[in-house]
């Protein structure tokens, strides 16, 4: 501390035109070696080491907590005003610029993102988990392949999956098959291109975790291939499964691009994923905010609010799954976790 | 039947009568041979020119010091050895004098006829303890009326029944080592296969869940062929009938240098290097 406000001093006399940015650095950097000079004259040169070391290594998690705690508490503080128990319960039926935030709500963008998102996982768990599934447990030569192909889709930009769909469905048979105009069904397609990459990658890390030896087991007792992973090494991984499947959720729930010209939007309630544009929260988001009012604005924002939640929620879901009954159970109960942020080695090194 | 059992904790005796089985082998133990049975893992051969019979209802012993291919070798007994990629064999293996190699009989029969106990005990975690031992039954497609009375059986004769029989209902991996190879021994013995190979089954075990197993495996003697790997000179002296000892000198591929009834492979083998083995004196 005594080296915090000597190091202040100093600069504050020394660099006084330099501007705010040179006079932090400046002062960071003086204040480590204060530290190390201090420390290195009670202690010892290697616990100065030491306590540099953990220095700089606080300093640059609280840095990185900085913006992700803006962020939150900015959406947090402009959304919260707006958020009333009508939002969960009302759509935008009736609402003209005039009215205030709190008027109105977002269910029927609720109702879409709901529906969007559980028809997507309809389509990608079993398609994420058959390739995962032939990824870890085939010795087929096309595994490389599909295994840069999947890479390659989870890279792929979100506008792309909606353009594709809106470009091969949409835009062809919209006028001729009424499925394939704008409809929740279309972006759950776009939504399912999204998830499909997250929840296959995610599934053949924890197949991977899946010890050979139950395999063994299940093939020694006279079971097909087929069924050992049906039987046994499913139902050992199911929690890191589940994992996979909130995390891909997570992944598509906040996507705006993919909805853009499938879902399309709309500020009524429309309950049917088969027929008619579909409004959903990050779409509610997106139109609102450029809207030239402020309550629309403001409604932009509680709906941030409210995907945020929600996304937090899923996250935090996830990992109370990944966690699993290890300690609610009695005994040794062999779990299978889903390496998560906290220990990135772990897929850092499964995922090479 | 649980009702019955008096405080003492007697184990009511099994009925003897075979539980059916749909869809699962034959009763009885059967005879296994190997003949001229050569085992690659590619370019590698590891083992050359087997000859070894495994007689019906008798328990023999593989010994060894490591890396002669007394794995390798009875992992080819039940055509575990093909899972490996890159793994090739040659040779017989007669099973009641069918080769299991021969074109059009499924691995899948061979291998639930022929149970398989690994070096490390592999319960199925996600599974009970009931569960494991009748997943061999769902896994192999057999169908059973009597699964309670293949769940006590099959535990009884792995003697870890009366430990287990008021928590069958709970996770397999909730046990310890020593109770979760007998499960493993258990949920092998439930489909009744007619042999049983057993891979050091008791190399991470303490002294008392091996004597164990070992009481396990006097029990079997009558009902099932045991074939077991061990490294233990003692344990092969104690259970088994026959014995084979297998050896590879160094850049060549394993060979059983001798093989015979027990009793005198321990007391006067006709090889000098199988007396230097089982007295201890290399290996």
């Amino acid at each position: 501390m005594s080296a915090l406000s000597a190091s202040w001093l100093t600069f504050g006399v020394l660099t006084g035109g330099i501007g705010w940015l040179g006079f932090g650095l400046a002062s960071y950097v003086l204040f480590l070696v204060f530290v190390f000079m201090v420390t290195a004259e009670t202690v010892s040169v290697t616990a100065a080491t030491d306590r540099v070391a953990t220095v700089v290594i606080v300093s640059g998690a609280v840095l990185l907590m900085i913006p992700l705690v803006w962020l939150v508490g900015y959406v947090t503080l402009k959304g919260i005003k707006g958020l009333t128990l009508h939002f969960f319960f009302d759509d935008q039926r009736g609402i003209t610029p005039v009215l205030p935030s709190t008027a109105g709500g977002g269910a029927h963008a609720i109702i879409g993102t709901l529906q969007q998102v559980g028809l997507a996982l309809v389509w990608a768990v079993p398609l994420g988990v058959l390739a995962a599934v032939f990824l870890n447990e085939s010795r087929s030569r096309w595994r490389r392949p599909v295994r840069i192909f999947v890479d390659a889709m989870s890279g792929l930009p979100s506008v792309i999956a909606g353009l594709f769909i809106f470009a091969v469905l949409i835009l062809p048979y919209a006028k001729s098959i009424r499925l394939f105009s704008f409809n929740g069904f279309m972006a759950s397609l776009a939504l399912a291109m999204m998830m499909l990459p997250t929840i296959t990658r995610t599934v053949e890390v924890v197949l991977r975790l899946v010890p050979d030896g139950l395999r063994e087991a299940s093939l020694a007792l006279g079971s097909s291939k087929a069924r050992t992973v049906w039987s046994v090494v499913l139902p050992t991984a199911r929690t890191g499964i589940t994992t996979a499947v909130v995390l891909g959720v997570a992944r598509a729930v906040g996507e705006t691009a993919p909805l853009l010209f499938t879902a399309f939007g709309y500020d009524l309630t429309n309950a049917n994923p088969f027929d008619g544009p579909q409004e959903s929260l990050p779409l509610f988001v997106y139109r609102n905010i450029r809207k030239p009012d402020v309550n629309a604005v403001e409604r932009g924002f509680t709906a941030a609010f409210v995907l945020m939640l929600l996304v937090i929620g899923l996250f935090a879901l996830a990992r109370y799954v990944g966690r699993d009954r290890q300690r609610r159970r009695v005994g040794r109960r062999f779990h299978l976790r889903l390496p998560m942020k906290g220990d990135q080695p772990e897929i850092g090194s499964a995922s090479q | 039947m649980t009702d019955t059992i008096d405080i003492t904790g007697t184990v009511p005796s099994v009925e003897r009568e075979p539980i059916e089985l749909i869809g699962g082998p034959p009763p009885g133990a059967a005879t296994l041979e190997a003949r001229d049975a050569c085992a690659w893992f590619g370019d590698r051969l590891v083992l050359e020119g087997v000859d070894l019979m495994m007689p019906a209802g008798q328990v023999t012993a593989l010994i060894g010091p490591s890396g002669c291919g007394k794995s390798t070798f009875i992992r080819m007994l039940n055509r575990m050895h093909e899972l490996v990629p890159s793994a090739a064999l040659s040779g017989q293996v007669l099973l009641d004098g069918v080769d299991v190699y021969e074109r059009g009989t499924r691995a899948q029969d061979v291998r639930m006829r022929v149970g398989m106990v690994f070096q490390k005990p592999n319960p199925f975690p996600a599974m009970s303890i009931r569960d494991n031992v009748l997943s061999g039954l769902k896994l192999a497609r057999i169908k059973c009326k009597q699964k309670d009375a293949v769940v006590e059986r099959a535990l009884v004769r792995a003697s870890l029944w009366r430990e287990v029989r008021d928590r069958l209902d709970s996770p397999g991996g909730a046990l310890s080592g020593g109770q979760q190879q007998r499960l493993c021994i258990a949920r092998s013995l439930a489909v009744q296969p007619n042999v049983l190979l057993m891979d050091e089954p008791c190399s991470a075990l303490d002294p008392t869940s091996t004597g164990r197993v070992e009481e396990t495996i006097a029990e079997l003697r009558d009902q099932v062929t045991v074939v077991i790997v061990t490294h233990n000179m003692q344990q092969a002296h104690r259970v088994s009938d026959t014995c084979a000892f297998f050896l590879a000198a160094e850049n060549e591929p394993g060979r059983v240098v001798e093989q015979g009834a027990t009793s005198r492979m321990f007391s006067s083998p006709d090889d000098p290097r199988t007396l230097a083995y089982v007295e201890g004196r290399f290996g």
